[in-house]
């Protein structure tokens, strides 16, 4: 008998009776407002909402922000003309020197402000993490009550990677001092487009 | 050492342990801020753990689709038996890889099995990435805390650390500065390393798939850079529903740190284009604990820490007074399957308070299986003999009117004549305290007197 079959037969034996699954196992959040919402919290956890009418807008408020970012990644096609070069790149390693990357979330959560990013809309799975910046470009409507709505309106596993980004990367590990600025990006602004 | 000489030697330091207690009773002051705005916390709660009781109760079945969804997802699927077979199947993929280096994210399963004193000394280079796990690998130790490797750690002190690893300027202890040169060391090493390995928070029945939680964004520096991306899980991180993942993901971090979510909630299905992808499925003692029906509930544990943060033996005692991977009230539960001997000083470390059973985000019985343990240790013979003695005695009194009341009155006497007969060295009770003074009279006398007038 392998591993396998030896792990699987302990359990067989020493598992307890059945037990049903829960019948309540989702929860219904009012949140009156929820771009306010999501906003409170967002800045709550060290990133920033900008509410802007429409992508013209978004264009502005990137240049105006980040104009000293000589690397720019957009893989978003409305703001495409940002990006400074093609960074078309095969190797994933080659992003390491991105300065901003611009990437579009699918929906957020207002509970916690998490954001969805499947692997499509960034191109690499590394983009969002290896940049030194991160702005996500959101509609405002896109947004859900909480992570039980998400789920439902997500399917998971439909893309190979997918993550929900929450604020920028962050750690307290010295002394419980927050620092903003881990290993991934070091500051997340997410565009909110009303108009969309 | 045992717990109590350990926790002994740890509270010496006066400062240190107010400070340690302190920290930790701050981020389960956070814990109950972020638990405080959900109003159905409590049922959230429940549903989490309803959905962990139906998971262990049918966890063989929900291994075998797990497996056969992720073999369907192109990734790779190992069984181990224990943590020498998964440490062997980690080289083996590294030997078949090519590779000799390898970035780590946290994984407290890899702690359990000692994976990285066995890849390096069979010269594989480990790193972990994990800031908090970085600083307690420099210094040649294991992590403290499940959540918080290093919170045992002075800022001063990763400071003089990293002078010496990492070459930062001599005294520097600005924790932005200190964690910016852990982000350039580290940055280098996944921009080189071909391999990563990475816990699994989560692992989907339905869909095959995985989650990572980090703040950090480490796990997925090294998994999206790296050529092959190995992952190891206990057979319990199984959940059967991808839509279950909103109820452990809104408990998970709001428990371990007061945050609503953790920075990153990585969803891992398949490989990217070239990569390759394996899990380990382990079982190390698990299967053993499943099979005890007072102990099985230890398993829908999700590792947050809150139990830790809360505890007040944890917070005045430090993790490494443990001596287990997982230290605190859990880790107290878990330690003793894996191996009695070892571990029956472990469920008396604690007051039997029971604030670790209402902190636990999956209600797991905390405090009862800690009393549980006690039994079960007594009664296999695993308990100092001198504790057995003096609890024997004890109950020769408690059952004996005259006796208690003849040992009350000669004790109260010896008190207040011989103050030194119980205010020195040798009785346990005297240490770090000034004993009371002995009453007048015993409850029943005053009672018995107050009829008389």
């Amino acid at each position: 008998m392998n591993s396998r079959e030896r792990i699987l037969a302990a359990i067989g034996q020493n598992k307890p009776a059945y037990q049903p699954l829960p019948e309540v196992a989702t929860f219904q959040s009012d949140y009156p407002d929820l771009v306010a919402k999501f906003s409170e919290i967002l800045r709550f956890i060290g990133g920033l909402p900008v509410l802007v009418a429409d992508y013209e807008e978004a264009e502005k408020y990137i240049r105006q922000t980040y104009s000293d970012l000589p690397r720019i990644v957009s893989k978003v096609p409305a703001l495409s003309h940002l990006a400074t070069t093609e960074w078309d790149v095969v190797d994933p390693h080659q992003l390491e020197t991105v300065d901003l990357a611009i990437v579009q979330g699918v929906f957020g959560v207002a509970e916690n402000s998490a954001i969805w990013v499947p692997e499509e809309r960034g191109g690499h799975r590394v983009l969002p993490f290896i940049c030194q910046h991160l702005v996500l470009i959101l509609n405002a409507s896109d947004i859900v009550p909480n992570l039980h709505d998400a789920y439902e309106r997500l399917k998971v596993g439909e893309s190979g990677f997918g993550v929900f980004i929450a604020g920028p990367s962050k750690t307290a590990d010295i002394e419980q001092s927050l620092v903003i600025g881990a290993h991934g990006a070091r500051s997340l602004s997410v565009v909110l487009l009303q108009n969309s | 050492m045992n717990h109590s000489e350990a926790a002994e030697k740890f509270t010496k330091d006066v400062d240190r342990t107010t400070w340690h207690d302190k920290t930790l009773w701050f981020v389960r002051e956070k814990r109950d801020k972020a638990v405080f705005q959900i109003p159905e916390w409590e049922a959230l709660r429940e549903a989490g753990s309803r959905i962990k009781h139906n998971a262990l109760s049918n966890l063989d079945e929900y291994l075998l689709e797990f497996e056969q969804n992720a073999l369907k997802n192109g990734v790779k699927v190992h069984w181990a038996a224990d943590g020498h077979e998964h440490n062997e199947i980690v080289l083996q993929i590294l030997k078949e890889t090519g590779a000799t280096q390898m970035v780590k994210s946290k994984s407290m399963l890899t702690e359990e099995c000692h994976l990285n004193e066995f890849l390096i000394e069979k010269g594989v280079d480990v790193v972990d990435t994990d800031l908090g796990e970085r600083v307690v690998q420099l210094a040649n130790e294991p992590p403290s805390h499940i959540v918080m490797p290093c919170i045992h750690w002075k800022k001063e002190e990763i400071g003089e650390l990293f002078h010496e690893h990492l070459g930062t300027e001599k005294g520097a202890s600005d924790p932005k500065y200190l964690a910016e040169a852990a982000r350039q060391h580290l940055r280098e090493k996944f921009m080189t390393r071909r391999a990563a390995l990475t816990g699994v928070n989560f692992a989907v029945a339905e869909t095959g798939g995985f989650v990572v939680c980090t703040n950090e964004g480490n796990a997925d520096m090294g998994a999206h850079l790296a050529d092959v991306h190995i992952a190891s899980m206990g057979i319990e991180k199984i959940i059967p529903k991808a839509r279950h993942l909103g109820v452990f993901l809104r408990l998970l971090a709001r428990s371990a740190t007061g945050q609503p979510i953790t920075t990153y909630s990585s969803h891992f299905h398949r490989p990217r284009q070239g990569q390759t992808m394996h899990i380990i499925i382990v079982d190390n003692g698990r299967t053993t604990q499943l099979g005890r029906p007072d102990f099985r509930n230890s398993l829908k544990c999700i590792r947050c820490g809150a139990c830790m943060n809360t505890c007040p033996v944890y917070r005045r005692s430090g993790g490494h007074s443990y001596h287990n991977a997982v230290a605190g009230p859990i880790g107290s539960i878990l330690a003793p399957n894996l191996d009695m001997r070892k571990n029956a000083d472990l469920p008396f470390a604690s007051t039997l308070c029971g604030s670790c059973s209402n902190v636990c985000p999956v209600k797991i019985d905390i405090h009862d299986q800690l009393y549980k343990w006690r039994q079960v240790l007594a009664a296999e013979g695993y308990v100092d003999s001198t504790k057995k003695q003096g609890m024997k005695l004890m109950a020769s009194v408690l059952s004996n009117p005259k006796l208690f009341r003849f040992s009350g009155k000669a004790g109260r006497t010896l008190m207040r004549l011989a103050p030194f007969s119980v205010s020195n060295p040798l009785n346990p009770w005297y240490k770090q305290r000034e004993m009371p003074e002995p009453p007048k009279e015993s409850f029943r006398e005053w009672y018995v007197n107050r009829e008389k007038k």
